[in-house]
């Protein structure tokens, strides 16, 4: 697919370093793109992609190295000096305003740009119309679906991604950087996207792709660099590579991709949901009378592009979200409507989505949090007293079984890193007496390590006869755990799959709502 | 503004209009009172809309203002020092002095807005306690300096409080000489303009904030400024992303929105009344940032909310004018202190959100942090 | 990470960091005295005479320590209120309704119960009830405040505010009407005066400062106590540093915001019941002025820790006892006090200030209370 005149660089990066307190986030990176080309940058959470990227963009400064954007040096000391030079950054989490439409937000910054008159004057007005018609031109040139007058955030993630790059264009970006595009898609729009992507390198765009998928990586790039630590640690292709190469590299060692486990011995029922009903915190129905059933001894995973549903699913089975209708119970005991703590003391372990919203007081000692959920138990208080030295007692334990590296005790959980916090949280819910445990997202954004580590524990936990809920959007952890598949899509369950007959492609078409009997 | 919480305002003025005629019938026409009582609505309710659009400002940019109580405060003071040192002491004819207080006001407004932007953007100390600092620091600074320069022995002013040169007067709206013709001697027609004049009849800084209202409203949504400003507001990531000076932009707000607070504080020495006492605001700082929240953070949403409460305000000072004719069982119609509670509880009402819930910009309260 | 030196440091840092936590309102104290010495300067005072005079009035002598103390009994306990109410996530503004509005109660209960029930009541009945309806009243009057907070995200800044309002206006109309003192000479917004038995003692004969002192020592203690080792304590901080980790851990978010309100408004109850009860022996328009603002400054100054609080307390309280010694000598109006005051608290507040003048480094903490205004 390559052009062979394209092998020209647009941009080049040397010897980039760049410092956070604690931390070198890049140790003398070097980078360079072809025109036309689609480079992936691979690394794991940490490893220094996004750093290098934000530096590219000019929203960080390095210490050292130089960029060189068709072979010129180029001071960037801020993103507009990154706009000026053509570059155009699409972010992982879209720098989108919700309450803006498309074309607020795609001439936000470049108001009157378009006329070529980019003065600086505050109180011109807004030209609406013009914008929009330009969004329109540009949509139909490059193949890009969007509505200039629609809100923002009434549109599909797919869809936002797309203002986004239309909002680059609309910059006239040559060098376009995609942060992690394909971590909020289902596995449908990230086909879309790779054909938008390939459609705007034959119009002369070169594309950085960032991501952490190997699988991807292999399918669309031209040229793939690899990051490990804050360093480059390889570049090479896709032809010469495999997801076991790309792998170790990525990691440092030799990567096991799939979980060992023995076959699982399904006892009696223990969490039974009955047509369950959610709403959302926008008051819309997203939870449309789900059931389902997870035995003791069993993991059932839940798939699902995110924000179909299964948040909302399992903060109402944790007590954290109302319910509207349906049941559910928990080892025979109905618990419907109750507040978290009857069902925590039923015997739920709970690991949370967002980690630092609701699993942790980051400002609270690891000791602390440690009793987040049974400070008020008999064995950390007596009457209205806590035991501080019960509490103390009880962390050092957990902080050497479940291995958390930790200075102390006493540290403020907010100190560690992400691994080690939801080591935290997995040392707490998990050394109770549990008879389910629901597992949401548990290694998002973790590094391998701990990733593995916590794939252990969930498989240990199944085989001490505990039932496993485990809600994820990584195709991979769902197949790599789970005995049982439920896929949402919309509020529903729209297949429930056997694990030995699940198939990443059928799963895939559950997730995007095609449904056909198989 | 939604229709439910625009009927909401709507019923709630009715009534007060409602019975402040009830209780005139006996002295005045239905037409007259209500004439007048919307002329003190606009009046009183000057301050608070002028508190308001400065909230709006700050609070679109995404920095909480809770100390608009304070700038006014200080701008009162200042306005008012302004007026007097220049009348007295540098021997300035009347008006010149009166508009050297008002100029002095809005950029006393503007200095504690540069402290609160200093305060809050570049130190990021949490917004409710900058904006705490400045309410305490300017009853401290005016308690203070009025003390000091105004009584006392070896004050300033030798211990008695000059003479102002006056204040701002009415704006003579020439609506009678324009209508005249135009009404052909209809006395109908000359009555709806002489309406009209009545409610029109107002002081150069009442008119002003009307005409601010719809200014910052058209800035706000239709100019790049607004955009940029209300970008910073919602998701500063995003405006610095796409090269706006996040930090710029809300400076710039907060110093708009202390010089428009500055404004209101001129309202109290410069217009309304030639003198400071000390804590003169009386809570209306306040009372405008309850304005903001139920206007939907938008100049024109806040402006109606404000003529909400000026109507309570009104309500009050009316009152006291129909003491005689108020019948026996509605006595606590009389009482300033009963009927002084309504903004105040109206503010909480409003507060519950069973009126309708507002948005506030997404990023209001959080300093950004690159 | 060297976990050794880490834990080292937690083992050996108690003493070390109280230091820490003193250092920058110290520092803050400092400059606000140096600039207030210019502000003397420029105002043709002389800052050193000023000074003097401002220790010396305030503990300069057996007299002037019980006066200090009277001042800083009902700002130990206020300052407490905001304090509670910080740790709690709470921004409580309207401590100067609810010690009016215990204060009022206090009085009522001082001087009409006796006359209700017509007898005079034993000091050991009427006395704590009188304490009690005050705290009460104050608990109640915040309590609203909490409630519309927890069921329907009414921002509690705004309606602490509104509440002092509405409580300063209802009082003028009880001090200027039903609760007048019928004196016939009497011309003044004030109660009657309430009955001996509802009188706190001086602790010393001819000392006006009364066992009221004591008991907001008490109160520290107490408020430490609870924040710090009892689950209570555990439930309110938490909800304060984090509600949603609250709500996942069980605890009962609404519950928790409704009782920390109340508890911060009977403190502050308690501020106003100890004045009427301890010191003026009836409620008086205008007394109570000011002192909402001055205990969210001691609670800043105080790093809203008790100990902080007390300590915060003693030094307000010695500047507006010292002030009037300080006019005495130097011809200084007393409002200087609300100046320096409102300096120091700015230096508290912005304390980024203060550590690029001494040139100290951050600790990387910062307080956060404000979570938008929730629409």
């Amino acid at each position: 697919m390559k052009n062979n005149m394209a092998n020209e660089v647009v941009l080049q990066a040397t010897a980039i370093t760049k410092k956070f307190p604690g931390v070198l986030a890049n140790d003398h990176v070097d980078f360079d793109l072809r025109r036309g080309e689609i480079h992936a940058l691979l690394g794991e959470n940490g490893a220094g992609k996004s750093t290098l990227m934000n530096i590219l963009y000019g929203l960080y400064h390095p210490e050292e190295g130089e960029v060189l954007v068709e072979g010129k040096h180029m001071q960037l000391n801020s993103s507009r000096d990154a706009i000026k030079h053509g570059i155009g950054m699409v972010h992982q989490h879209f720098m989108l305003i919700p309450v803006f439409t498309v074309t607020e937000n795609i001439m936000l910054g470049a108001e009157t740009d378009h006329r070529a008159a980019p003065n600086e004057q505050p109180l011109v007005k807004l030209d609406r119309k013009e914008v929009a018609q330009k969004v329109r031109d540009l949509s139909h040139q490059y193949g890009l679906d969007v509505d200039p007058e629609a809100m923002v955030g009434d549109l599909p993630v797919g869809v936002q991604q797309r203002v986004e790059i239309v909002k680059a264009l609309y910059r006239n970006a040559k060098i376009l950087i995609l942060d992690e595009p394909t971590a909020v898609l289902t596995p449908q729009e990230a086909e879309d996207l790779s054909v938008i992507m390939r459609e705007l390198t034959n119009k002369g765009v070169s594309i950085i792709f960032i991501t952490h998928k190997l699988k991807e990586v292999l399918a669309i790039a031209d040229r793939i660099t690899v990051m490990r630590a804050g360093r480059v640690v390889g570049s090479t292709t896709p032809k010469e590579s495999n997801e076991q190469k790309l792998a170790s590299m990525m990691v440092g060692r030799e990567v096991i991709l799939t979980v060992q486990k023995k076959p699982a011995q399904p006892g009696e029922e223990i969490l039974k949901v009955t047509d369950l009903r959610v709403r959302d915190v926008r008051d819309l129905e997203s939870v449309r009378g789900v059931s389902l059933s997870v035995r003791a001894g069993e993991v059932l995973g839940v798939a699902g592009v995110q924000g179909n549903g299964q948040t909302e699913l399992a903060e109402a089975l944790t007590g954290l979200r109302h319910i509207e209708s349906g049941h559910f119970s928990i080892a025979g005991v109905d618990l419907t409507g109750k507040p978290p703590r009857p069902i925590t003391e039923t015997g739920l372990a709970h690991i949370p989505e967002d980690r630092q919203r609701h699993g942790l007081v980051l400002s609270y000692s690891v000791a602390d949090n440690m009793v987040l959920c049974d400070y008020y138990q008999d064995r950390f208080s007596k009457g209205v007293v806590i035991q501080q030295n019960q509490v103390d007692a009880n962390s050092r334990k957990l902080i050497k079984d479940y291995d958390v590296r930790t200075p102390s005790p006493f540290t403020a959980a907010g100190k560690l890193s992400g691994g080690n916090q939801q080591k935290v949280i997995v040392a707490r819910e998990l050394s109770r007496p549990v008879k389910l445990v629901i597992a949401s997202q548990p290694t998002r954004g973790l590094d391998v390590g701990s990733i593995e580590y916590i794939h252990k524990e969930i498989i240990t936990m199944r085989d001490r006869g505990v039932a496993v809920l485990l809600v994820s959007a990584e195709l991979d952890e769902i197949l790599s755990l789970s005995d049982r598949i439920v896929v949402m899509y919309r509020g529903q369950i729209v297949e429930t799959v056997d694990r030995k007959d699940a198939t990443r492609e059928h799963l895939g078409l559950l997730m995007a709502g095609v449904h056909e009997p198989a | 503004m939604d229709w439910r919480r625009f009927g909401f305002i709507f019923i709630i003025i009715v009534i007060l209009f409602g019975v402040v005629v009830m209780v005139g019938i006996t002295k005045s026409s239905p037409i007259i009172t209500i004439t007048s009582m919307l002329a003190t609505t606009i009046a009183v309710a000057t301050p608070l809309t002028l508190g308001a659009l400065s909230g709006v400002f700050c609070e679109r940019a995404g920095v909480i203002n809770i100390g608009i109580e304070g700038m006014m405060l200080t701008a009162a003071f200042f306005g008012w020092l302004g007026a007097i040192y220049t009348f007295h002491v540098l021997g300035f004819e009347k008006w010149p002095s009166i508009l050297t207080g008002l100029v002095t006001a809005i950029l006393a407004g503007a200095m504690m807005g540069l402290l609160h932007a200093v305060l809050s953007i570049t130190y990021k100390v949490d917004q409710i306690i900058g904006g705490t600092v400045i309410n305490i620091l300017a009853v401290g600074l005016t308690g203070f300096l009025n003390r000091q320069l105004f009584f006392g022995k070896g004050s300033a002013f030798g211990g008695t409080i000059p003479n102002s040169p006056g204040n701002l007067l009415n704006i003579h709206v020439p609506l009678t000489e324009i209508f005249t013709p135009i009404c052909g001697g209809s006395a109908n027609c000359m009555d709806i303009v002489d309406a009209i004049n009545s409610v029109l009849d107002q002081r150069p800084i009442a008119i002003t904030a009307i005409v601010l209202v719809f200014v910052s409203h058209y800035v706000l949504f239709n100019t790049r400024w607004g955009l940029r400003t209300r970008a910073v507001g919602e998701h500063p990531k995003a405006a610095d992303t796409v090269g706006i000076n996040v930090v710029r932009m809300r400076y710039a707000n907060v110093l708009i929105g202390g010089a428009l607070a500055g404004l209101a504080g001129a309202y109290f020495t410069i217009e309304s009344v030639p003198s400071f006492e000390p804590l003169l605001t009386n809570g209306r700082g306040f009372i405008s940032l309850a304005a903001v929240i139920f206007g939907n953070w938008s100049p024109i949403g806040a402006w109606v909310a404000s003529l909400l409460f000026g109507a309570s305000q009104a309500l009050n000072i009316k009152m006291q004018l129909f003491r005689d004719v108020i019948p026996p069982e509605w006595a606590f119609l009389q009482n300033s202190y009963v009927v002084g509670l309504i903004p105040y509880i109206l503010t909480m009402i409003i507060l519950t959100g069973i009126i309708g819930r507002t948005t506030p910009p997404a990023a209001v309260g959080v300093p950004y942090e690159k | 990470m060297k976990a050794e030196t880490q834990a080292d440091s937690v083992t050996k840092g108690f003493a070390r960091s109280a230091l820490d936590a003193m250092l920058i309102p110290s520092l803050s104290i400092l400059t606000a005295v140096i600039l207030g010495g210019i502000i003397i300067v420029m105002v043709r005072g002389n800052p050193f005479v000023a000074y003097f005079g401002l220790v010396q009035g305030s503990f300069g002598s057996a007299s002037a320590l019980s006066e200090t103390a009277v001042w800083a009994t009902p700002y130990i306990f206020a300052g407490l209120a905001v304090a509670l109410a910080f740790k709690g996530g709470l921004f409580n503004i309207g401590a100067e309704g609810q010690l009016a509005l215990g204060a009022t109660t206090a009085a009522l209960i001082g001087y009409a119960l006796p006359i209700w029930l017509g007898i005079d009541l034993p000091m050991i009945v009427h006395l704590p009830l009188v304490i009690i309806m005050g705290a009460a009243a104050g608990a109640f009057w915040a309590a609203i405040v909490g409630y519309l907070k927890a069921y329907t995200g009414g921002h509690e800044v705004i309606n602490t505010i509104m509440m002092n309002y509405i409580a300063l206006n209802s009082i003028s109309f009880l001090l200027n009407g039903p609760m007048k003192d019928p004196n016939p000479n009497n011309v003044i917004a004030r109660t009657p005066l309430i009955a001996e038995s509802a009188h706190i003692t001086p602790i010393f004969e001819g000392l006006r400062v009364h066992w009221g002192f004591v008991l907001a020592l008490l109160a520290a203690y107490l408020v430490w106590w609870m924040l710090n080792k009892t689950t209570l304590g555990f439930e309110i901080r938490t909800v304060g540093s984090n509600p949603d980790a609250a709500k996942y851990a069980g605890i009962n978010v609404k519950r928790i915001i409704i009782l920390t309100m109340a508890l911060s408004g009977m403190l502050a109850g308690l501020a106003g019941t100890f004045e009427v009860t301890g010191l003026n022996y009836r409620h008086e328009l205008g007394f109570s002025i000011g002192y909402g603002f001055d205990a969210i400054a001691i609670a800043l100054l105080g790093k809203s820790h008790p100990l902080g609080v007390v300590l915060a307390s003693i030094l307000f309280a010695a500047m507006r006892n010292g002030a009037t010694r300080m006019q005495f000598l130097t011809q200084m109006p007393v409002d200087l006090i609300s100046m320096l005051q409102a300096l120091i608290l700015l230096l508290v507040a912005a304390d980024a200030i203060v550590r690029f003048i001494y040139r100290i480094k951050s600790q990387g903490e910062r307080v956060v209370l404000t979570r938008g205004w929730g629409g």
